[in-house]
Order: C-alpha cells, then sequence, then structure tokens
C-alpha cells in the first residue's frame, strides 16, 4: 500500500516531467524537467532493488551529463519563433508520422508485455544481497568483451571529439603553469650590495 | 535507547506511525547539532581568521562574541528578499533550497558510531558520491535565474570547476572502495580497525590529499573561490540574493564544508575509531571511555578538517581559472588512477598490515 503510493507518484513525476520537457518553451526549463524526469526513473528503479542502477543513474546523469548540458543550454541563445515556424503547415503530416510511429510502438512493445502477470514485482532479496556486487560479477566475467568494446568505442568518440577541436599547439603567450610553479627565488630577485654614498 | 522508545511507543499507536516519527526524531537528532555548528563555524570562521591576521574578529555581540551568529541570523531573517526584474522567479527562489538540501540529506548515511547512523544502507558510498554532485544544481540555477551577467558567469565558473574535480572525487573513493571492499560507510570505518596506522590515510596517503583538496573546491572555498571571486564578479552566483534566501546559500556552504570533513574522516581517519590500538586503552571508567572509540573523536576529527577548511582561507590566494583546470585534470587526476592501480595489486596480494589475509 505504501510502496504503491511512492510508485505511483514517482511514475506520475515521470510522465509529467517527461511531457513537460518537449512541451515547455525555455530550453533550460526543458533540461531542469529532464533532471526530474532521471530522478523519478532513478526512484523507480530503487523501489525494485536496483540500487546501484538508481544511483547511478542520478550520478552519472543528474550529477554530470545534465550539469554539462545546462552549461551549453544556459549560454545558446535560441529564438523560439524561428523554431516555430511552419508549426501550423506542417501538423498534418507530422501528426500522421507520429500517429504511425505510436502505432509502432504499440505494437512492438505492446500492452501484453506488462502488467504484474508478464513483469511480476522480483521476490525481495536478502538483506546480506549486495545488487553493486552482482552487476559487478556479471560485468567481468559473463559480459567483459562487451563491456570493454563499449570502452573502447567510448574512448574513440573522445579521441574523435579532441581531433575535431583541437587547434595545433599554443602559440599563445599565456603562462605555463609547469614552468611558473619550478622559479625559485634565485632567478627572479638578484640582491645587489652597494656602498651608502656620500653627499658631495 | 531508540529500541527501547519504539517499543515503548508501539503499546500507543499503530507501526507506520511510529516508524516514521522515529525516523524524524533521529534526523531531528543530527540536523539541530548540525545547523548549531554550521552557526558557530560562522563565528569560528571570523574568529580564527582574526587571530591569523592578527585582529581580534567579531567580539561585540555577547560574551566574547558569541552571540554574533544569532545576530547575523536574525538580521537575514528580517531583511527583505529582492527577486530582480527579469528573474525567473521560481527558480530564484527554488535555487538557495537545492543549494542546502544534498548538504543536509548525505549525513543520512554518515556513520556516527558503530551502530549510529540514520540509515546503514549498502550503497552509501555511492549515495554519497550522488548527492555531493547535485549540489553543483544549486549555484547553476542561482546564476541562471538572477538574469545577471556576474552571477552567470559566477555559476559557469563554478559547474566547470565543480564537474573537474567531481572525477578525482570520484576516483578517491573508488580508492577507498577498493581498499574496503565494500561501498557501505559503516563497513568502511570498520575495515580500517586497529590504530592511527591502520587507517587507511596512510595506504591511501595521495587520495586522502587529492580528495580533501578536491572537496574544498566542491565547497567553493578559497583557494577555489572562483565561483564568489568578490574582486572580480562581487559575490558571483548569490549576488542578487538577499535576506533568507542567501542565507541558505551561506548555510549550504558551511553545511558541505562540515560534510566534506566528516566524509573525509570516515573514509581516511577512521571515522568514529580511536587512534590508539585497543591493547593500549586502560580499563578506568572516564579515562577508558575518552580513550576508547566513540563519537567524540569523530567530532574531534571533523572540527581537525574544518580548522583545515580556515586556515586556508587564510593562507593561500585565489587560483586562476586556468590553474585550477590545470590542477584537477593534469595534476590530481593521473595520480589518482596511478594510485589505484596501486591500491588494487595492494589488496590482491594482501599487502599488511592493511590488507592482510583475515
Amino acid at each position: 500500500m505504501f510502496q504503491q503510493i511512492i510508485f505511483y507518484w514517482f511514475a506520475l513525476a515521470a510522465i509529467f516531467a517527461g511531457a513537460m520537457v518537449i512541451t515547455v518553451r525555455n530550453p533550460v526549463h526543458a533540461a531542469l524537467f529532464l533532471v526530474l524526469a532521471f530522478f523519478s526513473s532513478a526512484g523507480l528503479w530503487l523501489m525494485l532493488e536496483a540500487e546501484f542502477l538508481a544511483i547511478a543513474l542520478v550520478l552519472v546523469y543528474v550529477g554530470a551529463v545534465m550539469v554539462l548540458f545546462l552549461f551549453v543550454v544556459m549560454m545558446l541563445d535560441i529564438n523560439i519563433a524561428v523554431l516555430r515556424e511552419g508549426f501550423a503547415r506542417y501538423l498534418p503530416i507530422a501528426a500522421v508520422v507520429a500517429l504511425m510511429m505510436f502505432g509502432a510502438i504499440g505494437y512492438v512493445v505492446g500492452p501484453r508485455y506488462f502488467g504484474l502477470d508478464a513483469a511480476p514485482s522480483p521476490a525481495p532479496a536478502a538483506a546480506s544481497y549486495s545488487n553493486t556486487e552482482a552487476i559487478g560479477k556479471v560485468l567481468y566475467t559473463d559480459y567483459v568483451l562487451p563491456f570493454e568494446a563499449a570502452a573502447v568505442i567510448l574512448l574513440v568518440a573522445i579521441v574523435a571529439a579532441i581531433a575535431l577541436t583541437h587547434r595545433g599547439t599554443r602559440q599563445s603567450k599565456a603562462p605555463r603553469p609547469e614552468r611558473q610553479v619550478q622559479v625559485r627565488r634565485a632567478d627572479r630577485v638578484r640582491l645587489i650590495k652597494m656602498d651608502a654614498e656620500r653627499g658631495g | 535507547m531508540i529500541d527501547v522508545l519504539h517499543s515503548y511507543l508501539l503499546t500507543w499507536f499503530p507501526d507506520l506511525v511510529v516508524t516514521v516519527a522515529l525516523i524524524l526524531l533521529k534526523i531531528v537528532i543530527v540536523i539541530v547539532p548540525l545547523m548549531g555548528c554550521v552557526a558557530y563555524l560562522t563565528l569560528a570562521e571570523r574568529k580564527i581568521i582574526g587571530y591569523m591576521q592578527v585582529r581580534i574578529g567579531p567580539n561585540r555581540v555577547g560574551p566574547k562574541g558569541l552571540g554574533q551568529p544569532i545576530a547575523d541570523a536574525l538580521k537575514l531573517l528580517m531583511k527583505e528578499v529582492i527577486i530582480p526584474a527579469g528573474a525567473s522567479k521560481f527558480l530564484f527562489l527554488l535555487a538557495p533550497v537545492i543549494a542546502l538540501a544534498p548538504a543536509l540529506a548525505a549525513w543520512a548515511v554518515i556513520p556516527f558510531g558503530s551502530e549510529m547512523a540514520i540509515a546503514k544502507i549498502n550503497a552509501g558510498l555511492l549515495y554519497i558520491l550522488a548527492l555531493s554532485s547535485l549540489g553543483v544544481y544549486g549555484i547553476i540555477i542561482a546564476g541562471w535565474a538572477s538574469n545577471s551577467k556576474y552571477a552567470f558567469l559566477g555559476a559557469m565558473r563554478s559547474a566547470a570547476q565543480i564537474v573537474s574535480y567531481e572525477i578525482a572525487m570520484g576516483f578517491a573513493l573508488v580508492g577507498v572502495l577498493i581498499a574496503a571492499g565494500s561501498l557501505n560507510l559503516g563497513a568502511i570505518v570498520e575495515a580500517q580497525r586497529g590504530n592511527a596506522l591502520t587507517w587507511f590515510w596512510l595506504p591511501l596517503a595521495p587520495l586522502f590529499f587529492i580528495y580533501f583538496i578536491a572537496g574544498v573546491a566542491e565547497t567553493n572555498r578559497a583557494p577555489f573561490d572562483v565561483a564568489e571571486g568578490e574582486s572580480e564578479i562581487v559575490a558571483g552566483f548569490h549576488v542578487e540574493y538577499g535576506g533568507v534566501a542567501f542565507a541558505l546559500f551561506f548555510l549550504g556552504e558551511y553545511a558541505n564544508m562540515i560534510m566534506i570533513a566528516g566524509l573525509t574522516s570516515v573514509m581516511f581517519l577512521g571515522g568514529w575509531m580511536s587512534p590508539l590500538p585497543a591493547s593500549w586503552i586502560p580499563h578506568v571508567p572516564v579515562v577508558g571511555l575518552l580513550l576508547g572509540d566513540g563519537i567524540h573523536w569523530f567530532i574531534f576529527k571533523i572540527f581537525l578538517f574544518l580548522f583545515l577548511f580556515l586556515w586556508f582561507r587564510a593562507t593561500f590566494p585565489r587560483y586562476r581559472y586556468d590553474q585550477i583546470m590545470r590542477l584537477g585534470w593534469k595534476v590530481f587526476l593521473p595520480i589518482t588512477i596511478v594510485w589505484l592501480v596501486l591500491v588494487a595489486a595492494l589488496v590482491v596480494y594482501h599487502v599488511p598490515p592493511w590488507f592482510a589475509k583475515a
């Protein structure tokens, strides 16, 4: 009973946030609603006793990805009026495409795959059971090859991104911290001893 | 004590009410002293930095200036909250709350003693990591919602800084996780049992330093306070805030400091463990209790790190933005990765005294 209230709370929040992401006008608000959507999904996963995935979702997507997302979106100057041009003109054909997509999705993952008969709630694990340990074991034994392949693909993506934006070695005269920290007093200050001059 | 209260209350009220009430009671027991600490930490900061700069510091309100935090709080409570024209009103008011909430929520999993924690969850370390990554939202939202250039610049700087240092911080915690073999904070403290030399600060020394320095950067404290940078961007992300809204940012910053201090003691200095080996502690009533394990050691270690926070602020000049980025990405990150490999080797080969076979 208590669990059901929490479940419906998170589920409603996720649906509401998801709808707001695509309907709200301001892109920063949309990004923040996406954060809320991630959070609600994390709550739902937590109720499935998948605590590692739930917290990793918050940690990776909310804590890192969305921060950078917001960072970019806040600096963009998006003109909503231009984006909305031709909304009415394309509405009919867009509606047809959307309906077809919706039908296709409904056919592939239809209601017959859902409900408590199709997917009964998992049996509660023992208190000593550690979700993190179980995922780690599977990831590094049964699925080690796909896991490593995914890591290499991500590395390729990083290298590609750097290669696209790299502008050659730095030519500017900006200070180099690695040389700055090696400066010693003798390099900068020369103490000179002079005899006091006598007034003539 | 809580168990006794639990069974006592059960005779009057239904189970659900008692459970919720006791959870709330535990939260109050943690939050109220924490807020007191935050208030007097502000006074301690002004006093300690004052003495370091050969000044007296606040000494007018109450005996020795002890009433100063209360006077400050009253002043801030009575001031008007001004919402700038063109600001996003809802987000402007939400931002201070978001800045404070994660700093308080993280205390839920901190072990104060062998059986003293609000929640003993298995993924405690992950929970801490996730929550400490949320604090940045308060700053970013505040900077954006203020509709002010200074605030926005502060928010951008802070976002870049926190995202950069979070990686080094996360890697440092992965080292702790490998060393302890558990994500449960209570188990991490338990894995350091012994004396001051078996705590993780010794085998994980570079990670210990990096974690604490990254913690200083995460809390936007000097010398990493470019988000505020009063000489460049006035007051950074909270330049448009006044009254209670500003007070919440202030509380959030100090609550975060206490949290980082607490986490560093839990991960690297053995939390509530006594630095003396158990065999040295005499079985004398008061002395034995004082020297033995207990919450007082935890509080003492927290104060030690808090003093370091204040000391840093009085000593170091502010980092320049490019220096911050260099330190995070080119210095801390490689060191943590190298040390992770080393720690993994130490654990695999059961190097005594820290990782000897149980």
